[in-house]
């Protein structure tokens, strides 16, 4: 009766763990990367997110965070561990790499718009040429979606004319135009002033509100506690804790995260 | 007959005598070239001249070599000087004048730029320990300069080797003409030796030519890291 | 200086020059073709061609350009390829043009940050898509400069065209010395003739050369390393 009990149990663990695997949009197990020169960027990191969350990664510099985002949309090959897109292992068919990147949208930290296409063209592009979409169609919710970033009047300007705000803004619009199952920003304000971060974060909180899937690696700690469902922090290639932004931000748990906390705050001179 | 074509190349003294036409177009390249990159850092520090009057005159001038083919200036000089100086140059004289009047332009313009880029600091530190303007010039900048341009001096030495070709069009005996000396004796013994020795003369110049870009390039990697 | 003679003489440079200019140009199209062949193998990798095109751009730069006319014009036909003296100028002209312009687009599309291409990945497009759309374009643009400085470079060496018995510009003032010693009126001519064909192009290309600076392609973030 005993090994019955047991058995059941087992099967429904493995049954339960298979759903969850394909509740989870995203699940990164045990993923190594190392350089050529034996330098391990990144040392059994496992991982999961749900759709509709938005996880921050923050960590110091080198930790290796924005390696591991470019792990993820296949921009880099890992030597170890596997990474599940709704439960399908991105490596499966190196051939089809570019299908997977359909569903995973990156904005850069130097935004990489085409410099010799206008703005409505850099946004176009992709859907009409990957996606096989109807270019009226796709011209019609680019418009909209510029419009809501309020950047519709700068439509045929080229991107040199634009500010870095702006500049991140369209290329944020760029990748949401291709309706990806989950967005990544790797550090997408750390090239802008000041002045203009506020714009850039405004459109990622909004995303966030509307219910995109985002994994963020930012700096700028107030924006990762307003957007964040959970926190990770990185260091060493290492996922050193993980939770709640209220938690990390007002409990840490390990040194290395109060350490690294600590940077962010200065006390006046007496 | 054709199978015994390359062998021209070994008759008698055929293969040193090449050698030696050879010889005459290095000799003419070396010799400008030195004199251009003496004659040319005069040149670009005269280019960065406040005075408007001489930085027009520089810029016609190179106006003038960016224009101009080298044959065109070769001939002027070989023909030319005959009449109005009444002087006989020899093909050779007239090359290295020529080579030299457009190895000193390039120069010119690479010594300028490259001085441009010198960061003040350099000077001033110089000043700083006390040297004169002359001695920070001549110590300092100018062995900078040289060793930043390693790579285009050399791409510029090349290409100058490469036009020593043209002297054969203003009767110089350099490895083209002994080559046709070569085919036009051997006009019945062998009738494909033209195949051959040309090909010969552009493998040697390949030869020569070869190291020297490869150094540039290897050079120009250097200098960017 | 005796204006008669320069007179009666100018149609033989017109002609000269047009030929000049109709090979020129014949050549020159020939080498852009040829580089940009020789620039599409490199990055596709194709196997054995990328080998054969390293030593084609080697052997290309490294040789004059009379040395391989010399060749073509009196070597090929002693194992039974004879080639007319235009085709000899023609073929001579695009060997040495091909690898100056396999450079120059070299160096337009090395100027093309590779991030460029990620981000074109990052949107989910196949590699000819991101090569065609989007690195193209822009290495096109940062070719030109060499690209016209190419050109000027290549109208200046058909000058050795009368080595291969082309009545070209060069051919006819040296027979116009040898024939009537009017060394001066000839010499004149011929720098004029020279002067006529270059600086129209040489202003031409700074013109194009800075309307393209002017477009100013190029990123302005900054990368930090992370």
């Amino acid at each position: 009766m005993f090994s019955v009990f047991e058995g059941g149990s087992g099967i429904r663990e493995k049954v339960e763990g298979l759903e969850l695997k394909q509740k989870n949009i995203l699940q990164v197990e045990h993923l190594q990367k190392s350089y050529d020169n034996h330098l391990m960027v990144l040392k059994d990191i496992s991982f999961s997110m749900e759709k509709g969350e938005v996880v921050v990664i923050v960590g110091p510099s080198g930790c290796g965070k924005s390696t591991f985002l470019r792990c993820i949309n296949l921009l880099e090959p890992i030597n170890g561990g596997q990474i599940l897109l709704e439960g399908n292992d991105i490596r499966k068919n190196p051939k089809e790499a570019h299908v997977i990147r359909q569903k995973i949208g990156m904005v850069f930290q130097s935004y990489e718009l085409f410099p010799h296409m206008t703005i409505l063209e850099n946004v176009v592009l992709a859907p009409c040429m990957v996606q096989k979409r109807n270019k009226g169609e796709v011209i019609l919710e680019a418009e909209a979606l510029l419009e809501r970033v309020g950047l519709l009047e700068k439509k045929e300007a080229y991107p040199r004319q634009l500010s870095g705000g702006q500049k991140q803004r369209v290329a944020i619009v760029r990748s949401l135009i291709m309706h990806p199952e989950l967005l990544l920003l790797d550090e997408i304000t750390a090239a802008l002033d000041p002045e203009m971060v506020r714009e850039v974060l405004q459109v990622v909180l909004e995303l966030a509100r509307d219910g995109m899937t985002m994994l963020i690696v930012t700096h700028e700690m107030e924006f990762a506690r307003a957007v964040a469902d959970r926190v990770i922090f990185m260091d060493g290639g290492r996922i050193v804790e993980e939770s709640s932004p209220e938690e990390f931000f007002g409990y840490p748990k390990s040194d290395r995260a109060k350490q690294f906390l600590n940077t962010f705050h200065y006390e006046a001179l007496v | 007959m054709q199978n015994l074509g390359i062998q021209v190349l070994f008759q008698g003294t055929n293969f040193l005598r090449l050698l030696e036409g050879l010889w005459v177009s290095l000799r003419l390249a070396v010799v400008s070239m030195a004199l251009s990159i003496v004659l040319g850092i005069f040149l670009g520090m005269l280019m960065n001249s406040k005075r408007k009057w001489v930085k027009a005159v520089c810029r016609i001038y190179l106006e003038i070599v960016r224009i101009m083919p080298q044959l065109v200036l070769l001939f002027l000089v070989y023909f030319g000087a005959a009449k109005h100086l009444g002087i006989n140059l020899s093909g050779e004289v007239s090359a290295v004048l020529v080579f030299t009047f457009w190895g000193t332009a390039e120069m010119g313009d690479l010594v300028r730029s490259a001085l441009i880029s010198i960061p003040k600091h350099q000077y001033e530190s110089g000043y700083a320990l006390g040297m004169t303007e002359k001695q920070v010039f001549f110590r300092i900048i100018i062995p900078q300069t040289i060793r930043r341009l390693l790579p285009s001096m050399m791409n510029l030495l090349t290409r100058m080797i490469k036009t020593t070709s043209l002297v054969v069009l203003i009767g110089v005996v350099e490895v083209v003409k002994v080559g046709k000396q070569m085919i036009d004796a051997s006009r019945f013994t062998t009738p494909s030796a033209a195949f051959w020795v040309y090909g010969m003369i552009f493998l040697l110049y390949f030869a020569v030519c070869f190291p020297f870009s490869r150094a540039a390039a290897v050079l120009e990697r250097k200098l960017r890291d | 200086m005796d204006i008669e003679f320069i007179r009666e003489n100018i149609p033989f440079y017109v002609e000269a020059a047009f030929l000049t200019a109709r090979l020129a140009l014949i050549g020159i199209l020939l080498s852009a073709g040829i580089g940009f062949v020789c620039c599409i193998i490199r990055e596709l990798r194709i196997p054995v061609l990328r080998q054969i095109t390293a030593v084609y751009i080697e052997l290309s730069r490294n040789t004059p350009l009379l040395v391989q006319l010399f060749f073509l014009y009196f070597g090929l036909p002693r194992i039974g390829i004879v080639l007319s003296s235009e085709a000899c100028a023609i073929i001579g002209l695009a060997f040495l043009g091909g690898s100056y312009m396999a450079e120059a687009f070299r160096s337009g599309l090395e100027a093309v940050p590779q991030i460029q291409t990620e981000a074109g990945m990052s949107l989910g497009m196949k590699r000819m898509q991101i090569f065609f759309h989007i690195i193209l374009p822009q290495a096109v643009a940062t070719s030109v400069p060499v690209f016209c400085a190419n050109v000027i470079f290549l109208i200046k060496e058909t000058s050795v065209f009368s080595a291969v018995a082309l009545t070209d510009l060069v051919f006819v003032a040296k027979d116009l010395i040898g024939i009537s010693y009017r060394t001066d009126e000839a010499l004149l001519m011929l720098v004029a003739a020279y002067l006529l064909l270059l600086l129209p192009v040489s202003v031409l290309c700074s013109f194009i050369e800075r309307r393209v600076r002017y477009a100013e392609f190029g990123n302005t973030g900054i990368v930090s390393g992370n």
